[in-house]
């Protein structure tokens, strides 16, 4: 198993490897998000509340929870390459964390969507999308950090130092964005709240997460095979393969 | 070691005081954004006084950013970094003490000059004392998150554009809790829990910044 | 100063962006003994004498300071440094006596002469209470020097000394590591510069064949 992990971490092993696994999990993806979707959209029963509006929770929730894990994701493949000196891991972070923006910024725009038929407002300063926000702009900093340095090295290992820092305040961050929402009590509507969430519209968000979490996966190792080749080009394996 | 540190120390402050003129513009900067307010709104002093807790905070918090990128530059440029990742005084240490004095000759006197700026916008002597309170535990975590940024960030010739948005993401739970506190003073509430959270957020920052200091310092150092 | 400090390379690989300036480079240096890294402009001297001194990393290989690697060296291996960059490491505001002064104080350690007589041997003396910004590069290169002889290391990183330096101060240079090498200390140096000394105690390598 650790000779296995070992070799993994060789980033023309990894090539390979991803460039044979990535396209089963996209195809798992793609039939998991179909089952989801169908699920969420045609077999769940309208909100009492919400009516059908609530169905966008099937893409908000799936992409706040991957904003949120996929920073921590990033941080700790970061951590991992400036504590052990490990390129692979540090080249994960570099993909990873466009992804993870991507994922903050869909749950932005879903949020505020929803927010319409919701609260008649594009935007209120709820907690969830306020640190949604929050966790966006630090994901534009470790991206701008990462690629601001000549030596991608020397970026690499700044740009981790910044991810552990913004890993240890998140749940500050969190913690006291969700403090100063219940100051004003503002209006909150969301999944969760409900103590009787049915299982037919349960069900279909747990499958939209996982798609969503296989979905991040497969992405990752496909920007990664170009991380590799970026980062890689002046060695020999690279020359050969292209 | 102790000798060492104190040595730091004084050169540290002899070093700010050669720069005075330096030292005063983040403070010059302070009374005009504060001041700014109430040209750009209305004078009008129940709008003021409801606006000043947080006009004082995110001046402050601004203010904290302006000649951050200097913290460590002429150390980089000079050729003295290297001698300090090279003396035998822990990095952690060498950074610490010049996040404190930096925050000495800059941070103190914003402290003290807030009372000032509280009263042109109206806000009640009442609440002077959890707001002083408030940014004497909170710009001192400004300043270490500041130096976070300004360590990882030595060796680029144009940091002052990136530095804003590496560290305002981090400061929100400061302002937040700073400039709420605040804000409950002005209209009766306890503001022990606010505060407390702020004292407890200045000794994990004060723990665990000098790490991320030292390991930004030496990060650029390798460029 | 023991007679065995020895300072080592094992294989060395040392990339700057996507260049490699040197792989297996290994080499040893003995008290009482000189070495001068050769080369021309971007063949890595400095590079190489910043990873030696623990700033920079090499890719692979390791740098043993009696052979302890450098990691585990740490503070030791910082007391037995004395190390003189590309830059001075002056402030500028701060003149030569209150720039030496702290940093004879961050050592640690008693300095081995007064900060008086070190400036007056490198022929600064005389501004020794000007601020250094005000001072010609080559006066502020002799500054530097000064550390050399305040500090009690044994070992000397040194980055192109002899920039700036007019005639008498080359030779000034030449004496001061002769001494510090008949002492049995170490001294490194990088410059493109010759630079000779007496009694074959110096060796030099040369950097970058293929730049």
């Amino acid at each position: 198993m650790f000779t296995w992990f070992h070799k993994l971490a060789s980033p023309p092993y990894f090539y390979k490897f991803a460039q044979n696994v990535a396209p089963w999990t996209g195809w798992i993806t793609l039939l998991l998000l179909a089952a989801g979707l169908y699920g969420g959209l045609w077999l769940a029963p309208p909100d009492y509340q919400q009516g059908d509006g609530f169905r966008i929770i099937y893409i908000h929730v799936p992409s706040a929870w991957m904003s949120m894990s996929g920073y921590a994701f990033m941080a700790i493949a970061a951590g991992i390459g400036l504590i052990w000196r490990m390129k692979l891991a540090s080249a994960v972070a570099a993909a990873a964390a466009p992804l993870g923006a991507s994922f903050a910024f869909l749950a932005l725009v879903t949020g505020s969507l929803w927010g319409k038929p919701m609260w008649g407002t594009y935007w209120v300063w709820d907690a969830r999308l306020t640190s949604e926000l929050i966790l966006l702009f630090l994901y534009f900093g470790f991206m701008a950090l990462n690629r601001a340095f000549s030596e991608q090295r020397t970026g690499d290992r700044a740009s981790a130092i910044l991810a552990l820092v913004g890993l240890v305040n998140l749940p500050i961050i969190h913690y006291s964005v969700v403090w100063w929402n219940t100051l004003h009590q503002g209006p909150t509507v969301f999944v969760g709240t409900h103590s009787d969430i049915s299982m037919r519209m349960l069900v279909p968000l747990l499958v939209m997460i996982a798609a969503f979490m296989l979905y991040f996966a497969t992405f990752v190792m496909k920007r990664l095979q170009f991380e590799i080749i970026r980062r890689e080009r002046s060695t020999a394996w690279i020359r050969e393969l292209l | 070691m102790n000798g060492a540190l104190v040595a730091l120390i004084r050169r540290d402050l002899q070093l700010a005081y050669r720069r005075r003129g330096e030292m005063v513009t983040p403070l010059m900067f302070f009374i005009m954004v504060t001041a700014l307010f109430p040209l750009g709104l209305d004078p009008e002093p129940m709008l003021l006084r409801t606006l000043a807790p947080g006009v004082i905070w995110v001046a402050a918090l601004l203010a904290g950013l302006v000649g951050l990128e200097s913290l460590f530059k002429s150390d980089y440029e000079d050729g003295s970094l290297e001698l300090m990742v090279l003396c035998p005084v822990p990095l952690e240490l060498v950074g610490l003490v010049r996040v404190l004095t930096h925050w000495l000759i800059t941070g103190l006197p914003l402290v003290i000059l807030a009372p000032l700026m509280g009263m042109l916008l109206s806000f009640p002597s009442s609440a002077m004392g959890t707001l002083l309170i408030g940014l004497l535990l909170g710009t001192p975590i400004l300043s270490l998150l500041g130096a976070v940024g300004a360590a990882l960030t030595v060796g680029l010739r144009r940091s002052g554009m990136l530095l804003p948005l590496l560290i305002l993401p981090l400061a929100v739970p400061v302002l937040i809790f700073g400039a709420r506190s605040a804000a409950m003073a002005v209209a009766g509430d306890d503001v022990s829990g606010p505060l407390y959270l702020l004292g407890a957020m200045l000794a994990l920052a004060l723990t665990l910044s000098p790490f991320a200091i030292a390991g930004g310092l030496r990060v650029s150092l390798e460029n | 100063m023991t007679t065995t400090d020895a300072l080592s390379c094992e294989a060395l690989e040392i990339w700057r962006g996507e260049r490699r300036l040197c792989h297996g480079l290994s080499f040893r240096t003995e008290a009482g003994r000189a070495l001068r890294l050769h080369g021309a402009n971007g063949a890595g001297k400095t590079t190489l004498i910043r990873v030696l001194a623990g700033l920079s990393e090499p890719e692979s290989g390791a740098v043993r300071w009696n052979d302890q690697i450098l990691v585990e060296a740490g503070d030791g291996y910082r007391q037995s440094l004395a190390y003189l960059g590309h830059a001075n490491g002056l402030k500028s505001n701060l003149t030569p006596v209150e720039n030496l002064s702290a940093y004879v104080a961050m050592t640690g350690r008693p300095p081995a002469m007064s900060i008086a007589d070190a400036l007056a041997r490198l022929g600064v003396g005389g501004v020794a209470e000007r601020p250094c910004g005000s001072l010609s590069m080559g006066q502020q290169r002799r500054v530097a020097l000064a550390r050399l002889l305040l500090s009690r290391a044994t070992l000397w990183l040194l980055d192109e000394p002899l920039t700036s330096l007019d005639a008498a101060g080359n030779e000034l240079l030449v004496e001061l590591i002769q001494a510090h090498v008949e002492r049995r200390g170490i001294a490194i140096f990088a410059t493109h510069q010759p630079l000779e000394l007496a009694n074959g105690v110096l060796h030099t390598i040369t950097l970058g064949g293929a730049a």
